[in-house]
């Protein structure tokens, strides 16, 4: 047997100690009963003490969803779910919305602090010299399975006229804010999950930037399935009104178990004139074991509207996690020459498979668009790229670029690009570039003569082929994203 | 010290060393001569642990130590080091990161410390420095859009930060000009002592005249045909291999 397989077979033999995770919190849980009927959405809106517009608008998207086919164009396989055997409400045993952190549970404060995130606002108020090299401030909103367990810095937001809060109370303190926006960008039809998501959605974020203000901090959201047998279904919503700047971030985790879990979110984004809006996500679900068992379905709709003229919103997402991802978080760029950005790293390993990309839809003149994604499949995983430009007829002088690379590791990986381009204007101008390489024996030969181990080497150069989409990641992030790559494809080398 | 002893190595089913023996001994700088295909690249891959090659007789022990039964990290952190003929390029990937990466490696395997960005900055500049390359050096993505003679170059610079005990040279100085091939020969010169050795492979007599090698051995059919000393290099540059393989065989 030659070294190199022989090394291969020890390592995927020592892999998915690499999940670090997977642990479960034990709390007591209010739990709703499994299945999905009008009662169950009630029971949702009752415990979210939801005004009865927002209860009629689930009841309307649950009769939508009635009617809908789940789609199978993406290049994934899995089971038929069953809907009928989840539950979809869980919330830690507690008046929901604890209003302070004392509230917390000291569980799951526990439980975030084991996965490092930040729940204390730190000791700035008592009038302490900042240290220099302390982390940058970053407001959280803490969603633990269907409930947001704390939201952080709301004050010092608030100070900036910025709202950060969990959707379930926009709906009761922002009721306009929420009506004006929600299901605008994202309608409930859209498709079979976001119909879904529109009827049971739980919590998730609401951000409204004002006008002419800049964020003040970075935003950020950290999902946390923990429930056995639950969905997790998020909503998020942010509003950056004219001439606004805010970065927004979201990370997730969940156990490691045998059974799969479905995780179908909804992101809205609205940009109006002059509003920049950059959304990045470390998507980190648990990916199942070694031999597929177990993992999250990632079923994701995320869009952003440029509304106004000059408006950007820019995706920025490292998709580490999850047995199965559908997920195309897009720009429909209205407003002339707005702006369309997504940069994506997508990494497979094992048996997990991957179907993203975007949709860039140009409406408005001068409109522009960048694309750049990088795919990066190991072990027996599938990495699709599916990515539509779509540029309308009163798109003049609209701009796309989309750069597609995948990167190929052992010889049992699968890497697919599927990119659709639609123009309907003669002055539009559309490119796209697409590579395939694999991880060349004589790169890892160069670098490990150098001393460097075969894993080292993989990720240095795995690394080295994000590098373009992960130095658009806010500092902490990236370095956080490049520690994950590495133990996503621990193991994979072959 | 370096000892190979009857060392035999194919690619696929193809014989190419068919029994090697030599010795360099600490301190000392060996030149490799030879004709194209002789063996002379496979001999530096298979010292360095190549896995396209498989070795199918012989020993080679450097100060004592199994080289072939030890990885190629595991080779690099015994301090062996081979100038690549022709360097590979990784895209994306800053030379200094990757220097400072193979360097931390390499002084983990020592049990030394590591060194951070900065330490490691200040000592990666001074060699810069000294070997007359640009700054600029450090900053570029490893090897990617250098022009051939700036890769052996980055090759030499990356020998005189991992300060190796066993360098090969594989036809380092092909295709550079006099300067270049100056650096080169620095390069090897600096690191000259007591406990260092090299292996330099090379077909021009003109790098010998600034690396003066304390052997010349020429590789010709897979198998050492004649050694001496550096007048060896000048008869063959005189001569030719033909003449001298007609002799030897």
């Amino acid at each position: 047997m030659a070294a190199d397989s022989e090394t291969l077979d020890t390592v995927q033999a020592l892999t998915q100690s690499g999940y670090k995770w997977g642990f479960e919190t034990t709390i007591e849980m209010d739990l709703a009963p499994k299945g999905l009927n009008e009662d169950i959405i009630r029971l949702i809106s009752e415990r979210k003490e939801e005004p009865a517009w927002m209860l009629e608008w689930r009841l309307k998207a649950y009769a939508a969803w009635l009617t809908m086919e789940e789609p199978d164009w993406a290049r994934v396989e899995h089971p038929r779910i069953d809907y009928q055997d989840l539950h979809y409400y869980a919330a830690p045993k507690k008046k929901a919305g604890p209003r302070s952190l004392d509230e917390v549970d000291p569980e799951l404060l526990l439980m975030y602090e084991k996965l490092g995130i930040p729940l204390k606002e730190r000791a700035i108020l008592a009038g302490v010299e900042p240290d220099p090299d302390e982390r940058p401030q970053i407001a959280v909103d803490a969603v633990f399975d269907s409930v947001s367990v704390a939201t952080t810095f709301r004050e010092t937001l608030k100070k900036a006229g910025v709202i950060f809060c969990p959707i379930s109370e926009a709906v009761r303190d922002y009721p306009d804010l929420v009506r004006q926006y929600l299901g605008t960008v994202v309608p409930i039809a859209d498709n079979f999950f976001s119909a879904l998501n529109s009827a049971v959605f739980t919590d998730g974020s609401f951000v409204y930037i004002p006008p002419g203000v800049r964020c003040p901090m970075e935003l950020s959201t950290y999902f946390r399935i923990n429930a056995r047998n639950t969905g997790q279904f998020e909503r998020t919503l942010i509003i950056a009104d004219a001439g606004s700047h805010v970065s927004y971030l979201e990370g997730c985790t969940a156990p490691q178990r045998d059974e799969n879990q479905l995780h179908a979110a909804v992101v809205e984004l609205v940009a109006h004139d002059d509003a920049r809006i950059k959304y990045s996500t470390v998507q980190n679900w648990y990916p199942g074991d070694a031999n597929g068992r177990g993992g999250i379905y990632n079923f994701v709709t995320k869009r952003g509207a440029c509304r106004g003229a000059r408006s950007k919103i820019s995706w920025t997402q490292v998709e580490t996690g999850s047995a199965i991802t559908w997920k195309y978080p897009s720009c429909v760029l209205i407003g002339e020459d707005s702006v369309g950005e997504f940069y994506s790293v997508a990494v497979t390993n094992n048996h997990q498979q991957a179907d993203t990309g975007t949709k860039m839809i140009h409406i408005g003149k001068g409109t522009t668009s960048t694309i750049v994604s990088k795919g990066i499949s190991a072990g027996h995983s599938n990495n699709t790229y599916r990515g539509l430009v779509r540029i309308a007829p009163s798109a003049t002088g609209a701009r796309n670029h989309t750069q597609c690379d995948s990167l190929l590791i052992g010889d049992q990986s699968g890497a697919h690009t599927v990119p659709y381009i639609e123009s309907r204007n003669p002055t539009a101008k559309v490119e796209h570039e697409a590579t395939t390489s694999k991880i060349a024996e004589d790169q890892l030969f160069y670098c490990r003569q150098r001393g460097l181990s075969e894993e080292d080497a993989v990720n240095l150069i795995v690394n080295g082929f994000c590098k373009d989409v992960l130095k658009e990641l806010p500092m902490e992030f990236a370095v956080e994203a490049q520690k994950l790559l590495a133990v996503s494809l621990e193991g994979s080398v072959g | 010290m370096l000892e190979i002893k009857d060392l035999r190595a194919s690619i696929g089913e193809k014989p190419i060393l068919k029994g090697i023996d030599l010795t360099v001994p600490s301190g000392e700088v060996h030149a490799i001569m030879g004709p194209n295909g002789s063996g002379k690249s496979t001999l530096g891959y298979v010292l360095s642990g190549r896995e396209d090659y498989t070795v199918t007789a012989g020993t080679v022990t450097f100060n004592g130590a199994d080289v072939l039964a030890m990885t190629p990290e595991a080779r690099a952190a015994a301090g062996v080091f081979l100038a690549f003929q022709a360097p590979v390029e990784l895209p994306g990937v800053n030379n200094a990161n990757f220097l400072r990466t193979a360097l931390n490696a390499i002084r983990r395997a020592h049990g030394e410390s590591e060194l951070d960005a900065i330490q490691f900055l200040k000592l990666a500049r001074a060699e810069t420095k000294r070997l007359s390359m640009p700054d600029d050096m450090l900053k570029r993505n490893v090897n990617v859009g250098f022009s051939g003679g700036e890769k052996k170059r980055n090759e030499v610079l990356q020998m005189a930060i991992l300060r190796p005990k066993l360098a090969i040279l594989d036809e380092t100085d092909s295709g550079l000009d006099i300067d270049a091939l100056r650096i080169v020969a620095d390069g090897v010169n600096a690191l000259r002592g007591p406990d260092f050795s090299a292996l330099v492979i090379t077909h021009h007599q003109r790098l010998l005249d600034h690396l003066v090698p304390n052997r010349v051995h020429v590789l010709a059919g897979g198998r050492i045909i004649r050694s001496g000393g550096p007048e060896l290099a000048l008869e063959l540059e005189r001569r030719g291999y033909t003449d001298i393989m007609a002799e030897a065989a």
